[in-house]
């Protein structure tokens, strides 16, 4: 699918090639006719099926809306697409990620949602020197030990998630709590991320458990929960990991003495599944249902309308790289080929996105606040700001 | 570990391991009885949960939506069996593995197009949905020792079936010469057809049962393959008796390994699947 995909769009490509030159032929003869500069070619490498074909088609609805809104253009040239389904299958990641850079010369490259293809995506990025813009993952060294001038995320990381929860719950009373999560390269991220925030302030991790991914099986570690008898309990869970959790913590009894708590994946886009047992739960994260922001009000209806469907996190995460972008190829006036002018104009930007405003850092990582959300039915409500313009500490990268 | 969390971890390995019972029952009788590798059986499990899924907000009862969900399932198995297991009999297994890869690519794509890609619930039938307290701060679903109690239940009748019906003799038969037992008159194919179609039945079954604690996710099939898969090569190719009791080590296996030794808690199984075969390499109850 992948390969007819590409081929139709090279197809399509050398037809607008041979219009083009039937065009420059033309100028021959009729000397009025002036050349359109060639289109801007963005790289979409997003999972299109699998776990994560939601998220990829969210972020690239919110794109190709932002594109829409600027009438189809960015900067006076107007865009073509490429677009790869990544399958969120980490061994095709570089082998992807160089074909649509190498083969297919994309001037832009955008994706993903899964961390372990991003690493492969970061390498081609790496010693390609193509501008890439990250719309979901939160594998931290890709603003970390990883990161270069042309790579930049308008998402998160990791770390940055889940590092407002253990003052939240300390706030709350708990001083003590156990940890929960699956033993992935993910799972040890946001473990790092939360420790680091919960102890800050005094709180004590009485018990951190590890599950083997992508195992549901929860019983035996709820069991261990219910015996250490902690104040409250954090995890990291997401999708069908997160549905089943929720609705187990909660068919165990624990959930009334040993309230959880978790970073926002745990109750985005769960909710129906989860029912009765979601409701009360306190998360953070970068966005929120109901948050007073105009942008974001504009943003959703203008969401709605075009494509039927609620926006979500990872859609406003693919609307600011369209937005990004923008403000790149304004500074360049179009000329892609000025990636330098384009670096520029990109670091230390302002983004007045859906989550509200957030400034570039100079590892080319979100400066955002974190919120408190509720569950209330099916919305994940915004209570208040967990933490104002919270930074990833970007550690071990050299830039800036 | 103190007593009390002690037994409530082995009411864990107990209930956890009936489940994988229920799953690897329907592998074991395809696989001994018709020698059939059946990849797509984890997506028969993963049919079964959505089915739940959509017979339950259809029908409004969980019970009922179970009762319809069984009847579409043998229907899929007659169909299925009819359409393209009936000509790998006599073929190699490497033929099986292609084909019932491939089903699972279908099934998976059938499932993208039917339902989409989004995470469900099915509700617990409300009769069960109260627990049972055992410590200060944790408690016991009613619907999970119910749905063990369902495991046993259908671990007996297959018992029965197998051993002590003229069916079951048919089928005992049938596995062990196929020329024999249709020279003697009775319809082989027939028989082979209704095997398969109970196999995906009871995987189906098992997909049904668990969905209210389990989920219905996309891919849900493939976790629960592999794990069915350990069991029925432990216990024994073609064992029912075999699958009980290597799901139930599993069970414990895999509870008292996360709870023990969490650091190698994704290899405990697997370990103890080398360790059982480098002592018998039939299988706890397979034939040498």
């Amino acid at each position: 699918m992948n390969d007819s995909k590409a081929l139709a769009s090279r197809r399509r490509f050398l037809k607008t090639a041979a219009g083009g030159a039937a065009a420059a032929a033309g100028v021959l003869h009729a000397p009025f006719i002036i050349a359109q500069p060639a289109k801007i070619k963005v790289g979409l490498m997003l999972p299109y099926t699998g776990t994560y074909a939601a998220l990829g088609t969210a972020i690239t609805n919110a794109f190709k809306l932002y594109i829409a809104e600027k009438g189809g253009k960015l900067a006076g040239r107007e865009l073509e697409y490429v677009v790869l389904d990544d399958e969120s299958d980490p061994a095709k990641g570089v082998d992807n990620a160089s074909r649509i850079v190498n083969r297919d010369k994309v001037d832009v490259l955008v994706g993903t949602v899964h961390s372990g293809v991003q690493a492969g995506m970061v390498k081609v990025s790496r010693e390609s020197g193509v501008l890439s813009i990250i719309p979901n993952a939160g594998f931290g060294a890709a603003t970390g030990a990883l990161c270069a001038p042309n790579i930049f995320r308008t998402s998160f990381s990791n770390w940055q998630t889940i590092h407002a929860l253990g003052k939240v719950m300390m706030e709350k009373g708990h001083k003590t709590c156990a940890w929960i999560t699956h033993k992935y390269a993910a799972g040890q991220e946001m473990f790092e991320g939360f420790k680091e925030g919960y102890e800050k302030v005094g709180g004590r991790i009485v018990k951190d458990l590890w599950l083997p991914f992508p195992n549901v099986e929860f019983q035996a570690l709820l069991t261990e929960i219910a015996a250490a008898k902690p104040s409250a309990t954090a995890c990291f869970f997401a999708g069908g990991g997160a549905v089943k959790f929720v609705k187990d913590y909660d068919a165990a009894g624990l959930k009334k003495n040993i309230p959880l708590y978790g970073n926002g994946f745990l109750t985005d886009g769960t909710l129906q599944a989860q029912g009765a047992s979601a409701q009360g739960i306190l998360t953070t994260l970068h966005y929120a249902d109901s948050l007073n922001v105009p942008k974001d009000r504009e943003f959703r209806l203008n969401y709605a309308k075009a494509y039927k469907l609620q926006p979500d996190v990872y859609a406003v995460q693919g609307y600011d790289a369209a937005q990004l972008l923008d403000i790149g190829l304004k500074a360049v006036k179009g000329d892609m080929k000025n990636t330098k002018g384009m670096i520029k104009a990109m670091e230390g930007v302002t983004i007045d996105s859906p989550r509200g405003k957030w400034k570039m850092s100079k590892a080319h990582n979100p400066i955002q606040d974190s919120y408190l959300r509720q569950v209330v039915g099916e919305q994940n409500k915004f209570v208040g700001v967990a933490w104002k313009a919270l930074e990833d500490p970007a550690r071990g990268c050299k830039m800036g | 570990m103190d007593t009390a969390i002690f037994f409530i971890q082995v009411l864990n390995s107990v209930q956890y391991g009936l489940l994988l019972f229920l799953v690897a029952s329907g592998l074991t009788l395809i696989f001994g009885i018709m020698g059939i590798i059946n990849l797509a059986h984890g997506s028969f499990y993963m049919i079964g949960a959505y089915l739940a899924f959509s017979l339950t907000g259809l029908i409004g009862d969980f019970w009922l939506a179970l009762a319809a969900g069984v009847v579409v399932a043998v229907l899929i198995g007659l169909a299925l069996e009819w359409l393209v297991i009936r000509f790998l009999y006599d073929r190699d297994h490497l033929y099986q593995v292609l084909l019932t890869y491939g089903l699972i690519l279908i099934f998976e794509e059938c499932r993208s197009l039917l339902w989409g890609d989004d995470v469900h619930g099915v509700p617990v039938p409300p009769a069960l949905d109260f627990s049972i307290p055992l410590t200060e701060n944790l408690s016991y679903q009613v619907f999970r020792v119910a749905m063990s109690a369902i495991c046993l239940a259908i671990a007996a009748g297959m018992y029965w079936l197998i051993q002590k019906t003229r069916l079951g003799m048919m089928i005992r038969a049938g596995s062990v010469n196929r020329e024999m037992v249709q020279s003697l008159g009775i319809n082989i194919g027939l028989l082979y057809r209704v095997v398969f179609a109970l196999g995906v039945a009871l995987a189906a079954f098992a997909g049904m049962l668990g969905s209210p604690v389990s989920s219905v996710f996309p891919g849900m099939g493939n976790q629960v393959l592999i794990v069915s898969f350990v069991v029925v090569v432990i216990g024994g190719i073609g064992s029912v008796k075999g699958a009980l009791v290597a799901a139930l080590a599993i069970g414990f296996a895999d509870t008292f390994g996360k709870v023990l030794l969490p650091q190698i808690a994704g290899m405990v199984v697997y370990l103890l699947m080398a360790a059982i075969l480098l002592w018998r390499p039939q299988g706890i109850f397979g034939k040498a």
